[in-house]
């Protein structure tokens, strides 16, 4: 088993939106969050976010529009359940980076790579500097 | 009355799993060093040498204190302060 028990299911539409919006920023790194219910684990509500570093190796999202969302996501009881952003040189494995700045330890860390034709879609858990890879299931609808 | 500190997950083990803290203080810096008497920890994860972490976002009410006055920005009761890091990392 490459995989332990943690497992990411998201939607073929999420999952295809989120290629969509690494696509058409690329080939500046693309970033956003999937919003869902707080404790479901079920990304819901695609939410893209500007990269204010507008950059092909870097992202950060930018700090107000940070602030709307997440008070937008604690108004509706939401959390990010999905972070994600692109790679568009490199594939879809965190960079020291983006281990060292990982904040929510509740979020599955989605990576997307734009550096090839064939789109590569990973995702992790990074807590306390721990990167686990984890498999993704992609589903027509949620259960 | 005091001034509401709004902490992110991450850093909820300083505050007993607390959502929100009060504080006091007539600054940021000094709400910083109240906020430190009572969740020791705490305020090494939100400033450095150099004052506020790069990678920490902290908000007055509506305000990304940054585009205010950094640790000096006057803060009263009544206000809400917002922490949350920031969201970032990249290819390298």
């Amino acid at each position: 088993m490459p995989y332990g028990e943690a497992m990411l299911t998201i939607s073929r539409e999420l999952a295809d939106t989120i290629v969509a919006h690494a696509r058409a920023d690329h080939p500046d790194e693309a970033c956003g969050v999937v919003a869902g219910p707080a404790g479901s684990d079920r990304p819901e509500r695609f939410v893209p976010m500007e990269n204010a570093e507008r950059s092909p190796t870097f992202y950060r999202f930018d700090s107000m529009e940070q602030f709307r969302v997440w008070r937008e996501m604690d108004d509706r009881d939401e959390e990010p359940v999905v972070i994600y952003h692109s790679h568009t040189a490199t594939e879809a494995y965190p960079s020291r980076t983006d281990v060292s700045y990982a904040s929510e330890p509740n979020a599955h860390y989605v990576l997307v790579s734009t550096a090839t034709d064939d789109v590569e879609f990973r995702s992790y858990r990074i807590v306390d500097g721990v990167i686990t890879e984890e498999q993704v299931k992609i589903v027509e609808a949620y259960g | 009355m005091a001034i509401e500190v709004r902490i992110p997950t991450i850093l909820r083990t300083y505050t007993g799993g607390a959502k929100a803290v009060d504080a006091t203080g007539a600054t940021l810096e000094e709400l910083i060093g109240d906020l430190e008497s009572r969740h020791p920890g705490l305020k090494d994860r939100l400033v450095d040498d150099a004052g506020l972490r790069r990678f920490v976002n902290v908000y007055l009410n509506d305000e990304d204190v940054r585009f205010l006055g950094g640790l000096g920005t006057p803060v009263a009761d009544g206000d809400t302060v917002t922490v949350l890091p920031a969201v970032a990392g990249g290819a390298r």
